[in-house]
């Protein structure tokens, strides 16, 4: 039991990584409907932005996180201006294969700023870990879930509350009907984009301050948000979060239990469990349990 | 009308595809949907063929070989263009495919004696067999892209390719594991070893291996194009267009998509097969999402929707690597790597031709065509 419990505790943190990619995926797919295949690169310059904060400007970690997220909203915006703004009106598939273009020229130049050794994000409290109940979690996991949790509410807050909150909405409805009512459609659109970089500068950040940090290959790990998001629907905010987590779960609780249960699957079957996992919900509902139905019409 | 008439009886126009002088005068849909439906065009496919029978003649051995594994590649760039250009259904799974080909081909057609399982049988079995192999893994996947539509589908082709990736690391008697590899089909066709090293009839191995693939996708390039020009041609058109309005005129949705990914996969299996014949040994890393990614911009830089753009694109993208090392000459030292700058290449490619040219290097041959066919009133 204890084992089960550690593995779900475990996956938490862990999920909180892709919840946060995979809010960023869905910002930016409601207010441009374009699923960003740049998220990766966003992420792993994100973590060398706190990187560099840290080991350069010799920041401590929570000030280095801050201008991460800073440095990785403007770059959200960057790309967003650069490479997407001229595209509007084009078909969605033409502008996700941009991103591939945008990811691949970025994580170039992340990888000739990273070299072959990892890059990593001191955590203050380093390798302390919390024990309670026969379970045990590192004080950086703590942290990541709590930071997770406040970004959430956070933004769920801004979409409910604020009137920039209210304009993303509308812009997301229907663009051309917020631009009548005066809403700066483009300007959404850059927010949109900055807030997707922010949250992939957290996660970065995050996933730098771990065992392993920043590597060459990190960036795989943001694509396991796709499923997360393609679970939770591609257009729902709480879906992105639920399926984050769903994933993280998965993925933690097949990377403890297949080995023994299913060991015909083979080693780390854990790192394409949530695929396996998207192939089942998508079966069972294909446009995830809480997307909105595309409706057909003539 | 009444000249056209009198200068171009039907009875006779069917035999020749236009009025000599005026070649763009059609007056049979036979004659608009011919295979080169202008004199132009015909004189111009059989020069091109020509000449591509005199290059291995004037090229060296290494060259030949980089412009034999992109014709390799054309027959698969195909294939996505017929699922993804002609049909409209995104597919970043094409690696899978060619995944699936390759080990097919492999374990069919590879050494009984090696270390890794293979029956050595010949390769008219083995070649077909890794097509129809692939094609039917694109049949199970078929039905996926029935229930979902644009970018839920491309998402769920991505999972395929990381669930094959696990799949060819983790079978380690059929693909020798990762870091290990196995070694790919025997080239054996009519009795001729194709990768042997000693000159086959006066030909070189490079030669030998350059006619062997232009054979091959000259026959890839006419089934592809006689897809597309045909009646299922049409309804990926249509599908493609507008799902619900080709539905309603009787277009079955879920048949022709099927049938889309199944014919693209074929040709992915075939390309899989040939190409790792012709490298020789290869190990389950190369079927990753980059693969997916390198075909995506092969059909984007060649051409969304044309045959000869995904040649042209194949081609371009195999001679890349050459082409980024003569630009890293010109690049100072130590500022970029010749592979850092071939993945930058890529990157701004895809993103240069998607914005500026969409139609790829098929719609850049189509603009200088049309400055020529009016000039001197071009403008």
């Amino acid at each position: 039991m204890t084992t089960f419990l550690q593995s779900v505790l475990n996956g938490f943190a862990q999920g909180s990584i892709y919840a946060l990619l995979a809010l960023g995926y869905v910002m930016i797919y409601k207010a441009t409907h374009v699923i960003s295949f740049a998220q990766p690169a966003l992420m792993v310059c994100g973590g060398l932005f706190a990187y560099h904060a840290t080991s350069v400007f010799e920041l401590p970690f929570w000030p280095a996180l801050i201008v991460a997220i800073i440095a990785g909203a403007l770059l959200g915006m960057l790309v967003e201006r650069l490479a997407l703004r001229p595209m509007v009106g084009k078909p969605v598939f033409t502008l996700a294969i941009i991103t591939i273009g945008v990811d691949i020229v970025l994580r170039i130049f992340a990888n000739r700023y990273m070299g072959p050794d990892p890059r990593s994000v001191p955590y203050p409290g380093g390798s302390n870990r919390l024990e309670f109940w026969g379970l045990s979690i590192s004080h950086q996991r703590l942290g990541l879930i709590v930071v997770t949790a406040v970004t959430v509410a956070a933004l769920a807050m801004f979409f409910r509350y604020a009137k920039t909150g209210l304009a993303m909405r509308a812009t997301a409805l229907n663009q051309e009907t917020a631009l009548a009512q005066g809403i700066r459609v483009g300007t959404m659109f850059a927010l949109a984009w900055a807030i997707a970089g922010g949250l992939a500068a957290i996660a970065g950040t995050f996933v730098a301050a771990t065992g392993a940090g920043m590597e060459q290959n990190t960036w795989i790990i943001a694509l396991k948000a796709l499923p997360a998001i393609i679970i939770g629907g591609l257009d729902s905010i709480p879906g992105a979060v639920i399926g984050g987590l769903a994933v993280g779960l998965v993925e933690s609780i097949t990377a403890v239990y297949q080995p023994d249960v299913a060991p015909w699957l083979g080693n780390n079957f854990a790192l394409v469990a949530p695929y396996a996992l998207m192939f089942l919900v998508l079966l069972v509902k294909p446009y995830g349990l809480f997307g909105t139905k595309e409706v057909e019409r003539v | 009308m009444t000249t056209m008439l009198r200068s171009a009886p039907p009875a006779q126009a069917r035999k020749s595809t236009g009025v000599r002088g005026r070649p763009l005068l059609r007056t049979s849909y036979h004659q608009d949907l011919a295979l080169a439906n202008t004199p132009a065009k015909r004189r111009s496919v059989i020069g091109l063929v020509i000449a591509s029978f005199v290059v291995p003649f004037l090229l060296t051995d290494d060259l030949l070989q980089v412009l034999t594994l992109g014709m390799i590649s054309a027959v698969g760039a195909i294939g996505l263009n017929l699922v993804t250009g002609y049909a409209g259904q995104v597919s970043l799974g094409h690696a899978f495919f060619i995944g699936v080909g390759a080990y097919t081909g492999a374990v069919l057609g590879g050494d009984p004696d090696g270390a890794m399982l293979g029956y050595g049988l010949p390769m008219w079995i083995w070649l077909p067999a890794a097509g129809v192999v692939a094609a039917v893994a694109g049949l199970i996947v078929g039905p996926l892209a029935v229930r979902l539509r644009g970018l839920y589908l491309a998402i769920v082709t991505l999972g395929l390719v990381f669930l094959g990736d696990h799949v060819f690391r983790e079978a380690r008697e059929i693909t020798g594991g990762p870091g290990v590899g196995r070694r790919g089909a025997e080239l054996e066709l009519f009795g001729i070893d194709f990768s042997s090293m000693e000159p086959i009839s006066g030909l070189s191995r490079g030669q030998a291996q350059f006619f062997l693939a232009l054979v091959f996708l000259i026959i890839f390039a006419i089934l592809g194009r006689n897809i597309a020009r045909s009646g299922v041609g049409r309804a990926f058109g249509a599908v493609r267009d507008r799902d619900v309005a080709a539905a309603v005129i009787g277009v079955d949705l879920t048949k022709y998509k099927v049938m889309a990914f199944a014919m693209s996969s074929f040709f992915a299996g075939v390309t899989g097969a040939l190409y790792y014949a012709v490298i020789g040994v290869f190990e389950p890393g190369a079927f990753s999402l980059l693969l997916s990614i390198q075909y995506l911009a092969m059909v984007l830089i060649g051409g969304v929707a044309t045959i000869s753009g995904s040649i042209m694109g194949a081609l371009f993208i195999a001679l890349l690597p050459r082409l980024s090392q003569f630009i890293a000459g010109f690049v100072p030292d130590g500022l970029i790597s010749v592979f850092q700058l071939e993945a930058i290449l890529y990157g701004l490619l895809i993103m240069g031709f998607l914005i500026f040219e969409p139609r790829g290097l098929f719609g850049i041959w189509t603009r200088i065509r049309n400055y020529w066919k009016g000039w001197p009133f071009s403008y």
